[in-house]
């Protein structure tokens, strides 16, 4: 079965269009990585899967493990198993990142024990995301996601803002929630995943790779490859080449 | 007649500096006849409960001393530890004219006509004391209690902490449930002598149709520490009161910290000013309101006489219904060079953005105003007992309910 099926989706933001029609297909198991310079729609088509008021729906479909999701409000969708990391997730004032992370597990997970093992504790007691370096940051939306343990794992550039000593725990925690220690047959998990610099393809062999160009997909390929191909000949050429 | 009774005679009709004016005559003093009450007998379950949502537990277990004052009359006085005084004002004074000195000092007694009418018609108070050197590790609890529709209330209160002695009172100020409208005028002056400590907790829990006129003054000597927690989470008709904390000895420490929300009808003029007068005195005010409809406007006022001192004002509010007004107030007076005050205030509405991260946790758009609203309004309180902890999370909790 296909984790995520895109069809035909058009997007605007405060009457601006920004996806023209976006076809996509994740299946079962796979992770699949997005591509493209600023402003080409990557944040837009993941906040769009997640369904935040702001990115209106113009035309198309999302259907998610076979269920149309398309105008389904935020928390629906979340229930059902999409998930998200933030890459600037909002500073929550007097809200405990502890109670977040309980509110994520609802009560199916151990998130002490999560906290415990990525020396996580002490800002359990925090308040959400206050102070916190860009390593923290990301730890802490990481193991939300963790704790939540989604079908489907959308990230917007999970590398960005973070330190040498941090990436090799943002890339252990991603590959656990891909569940990238299983042979590939027997992964459930998907992911979307937005990145610059690819390195988090060291962590989880994506299988698959898309570069995204004005609100278009419009190329496809081996992660690694297209990455190096996008390395050697920037992003106008791939647009161009239409592969 | 008296200097003071003369001040108070000429002031019954002055308009206070803040909030509506109110026509004292259109309340009543006729109060309930009640009777001394040494067992907490004449409360029923349901009254019970009404009182603990105000924080008053009616026992006088873990507690260092209980005061209750239904309407004019004294209901219970009790100090259960030694080293602690519990009295009626009026019986205090009586026993000891000296403490007629210690009235009127740091709330003039010609402010306005509220304090006035304290001094001209006054029913009662409590009078508090901590021995020096005494520890107070539980709390004294004390209730202000309107048991009669329409009654104008007068208490007046002094606290003294002694030199190096530490004391928590807890205040409930609250009405009979069957209580529609109502005066409370509360004076309350406070003295914490060199070394000592006191924590002052107030709990506003009036109805709907309920006018407040606190008018508190504080004195914090050499190294003493005051800390005041005022909660009001239910609906009120009016409250004005902008009590003031004088830092008069060196390293003397305060904080003020308050949590309001201000219901459709309800007009809240709160705040606090601190005047620092002594070198190396701190002080902190923190305000946190929220407006579900009503009005409320915020004040702080920091004044540094003299340098070395630090200070920090926040206020922030939260307007949740859109005829809601929260108007804020932050005042910084430095008179010295060498002062270091700062302030920050912010108002506003829940941010979208705050709401979509928490629905994509999964939680529904209630569960995260809710969980946004219970996160701003929980400041902690240190020294609750853990019975009134829970009814103010609790209380906190349905604030933020079907937002």
């Amino acid at each position: 079965m296909d984790m995520l099926t895109i069809h035909d989706l058009w997007v605007s933001i405060d009457g601006k269009e920004v996806l023209k029609g976006v076809n996509l297909d994740i299946p079962s198991g796979e992770t699949h990585i997005l591509f493209g310079k600023n402003g080409s729609g990557k944040s837009t088509l993941i906040m769009t899967l997640m369904g935040f008021e702001r990115y209106r729906v113009e035309q198309g479909e999302i259907r998610f493990r076979g269920q149309d999701i398309t105008r389904l409000p935020t928390f629906e969708r979340a229930r059902l198993g999409l998930g998200i990391a933030f890459q600037r997730p909002p500073t929550i004032r007097g809200v405990k990142t502890g109670d977040i992370f309980r509110a994520c597990s609802k009560g199916r997970v151990d998130y002490r024990a999560l906290a415990e093992a990525y020396d996580f504790t002490s800002f359990l007691d925090r308040e959400l995301n206050h102070g916190f370096s860009g390593g923290e940051i990301k730890r802490s939306e990481l193991l939300q996601l963790l704790a939540q343990d989604p079908w489907l794992v959308l990230l917007d550039e999970p590398e960005s803002g973070v330190d040498m000593e941090n990436l090799n725990v943002v890339g252990e925690i991603i590959g656990k929630l891909l569940q990238k220690d299983r042979r590939r047959d027997n992964r459930e998990k998907s992911g979307l995943i937005i990145t610059h610099t690819g390195f988090i393809l060291d962590y989880i062999n994506a299988d698959k790779a898309y570069i995204l160009n004005e609100g278009r997909l419009c190329c496809q390929g081996h992660p690694r490859e297209l990455l190096k191909d996008i390395k050697t000949f920037g992003y106008e050429e791939c647009a161009r080449c239409r592969r | 007649m008296s200097e003071i009774k003369d001040r108070a005679e000429r002031s019954a009709a002055k308009k206070a500096a803040f909030g509506s004016d109110l026509d004292l005559e259109a309340f009543s003093r006729q109060g309930g006849g009640w009777e001394y009450d040494p067992d907490f007998q004449q409360f029923a379950p349901e009254e019970r409960s009404h009182l603990l949502k105000a924080g008053i537990e009616l026992t006088d277990l873990e507690h260092a001393g209980t005061f209750l004052q239904a309407d004019a009359r004294i209901i219970h006085c009790r100090a259960n530890q030694e080293g602690v005084e519990v009295l009626p004002i009026t019986e205090a004074i009586a026993q000891r004219q000296e403490l007629n000195d210690l009235l009127w000092r740091l709330v003039p007694v010609d402010a306005d006509k509220y304090t006035a009418r304290a001094e001209l018609a006054l029913d009662n108070g409590y009078f508090i004391r901590a021995l020096p050197g005494v520890q107070v590790a539980e709390p004294v609890e004390s209730c202000l209690y309107i048991k009669t529709d329409r009654f104008s209330q007068h208490v007046h209160n002094l606290v003294i902490v002694e030199p190096g002695a530490s004391l928590h009172v807890i205040t409930g100020c609250t009405t009979h449930p069957g209580v529609r409208s109502g005066l409370h005028i509360g004076v309350s002056e406070f003295y914490v002598r060199r070394g000592g400590s006191l924590t002052f907790t107030m709990i506003h829990n009036w109805g709907e149709d309920i006018h407040v006129r606190p008018r508190t003054g504080v004195l914090v000597e050499e190294g003493g520490v005051f800390i005041s927690n005022y909660v009001l989470l239910r609906p009120v008709k009016t409250v004005q009161m902008y009590p003031t904390v004088t830092l008069a000895g060196e390293g003397a420490v305060t904080r003020l910290q308050s949590i309001f929300i201000a219901h459709p009808g309800c007009e809240l003029d709160v705040g606090g000013r601190v005047i620092l007068k002594a070198p190396h005195s701190r002080a902190e005010v923190i305000a946190r309101s929220l407006s579900l409809g009503g009005r409320c406007v915020s004040r702080g006022h920091l004044v540094g006489e003299v340098p070395e001192v630090k200070a920090h004002l926040e206020c922030r509010g939260l307007i949740l219904a859109p005829r809601g007004i929260i108007y804020a107030i932050p005042e910084l007076e430095g008179q010295a060079a060498g002062v270091d005050m700062s302030h920050e205030a912010a108002v506003g509405r829940i941010a979208a953005e705050e709401i979509e991260y928490l629905m994509a946790r999964g939680l529904d758009e209630e569960e995260a105003v809710s969980t946004i609203v219970r996160g701003f309004l929980s400041v902690k309180i240190e020294g609750l007992p853990p019975a009134l902890e829970e009814e103010l999370d609790k209380a906190i909790q349905e604030s933020g309910k079907g937002l």
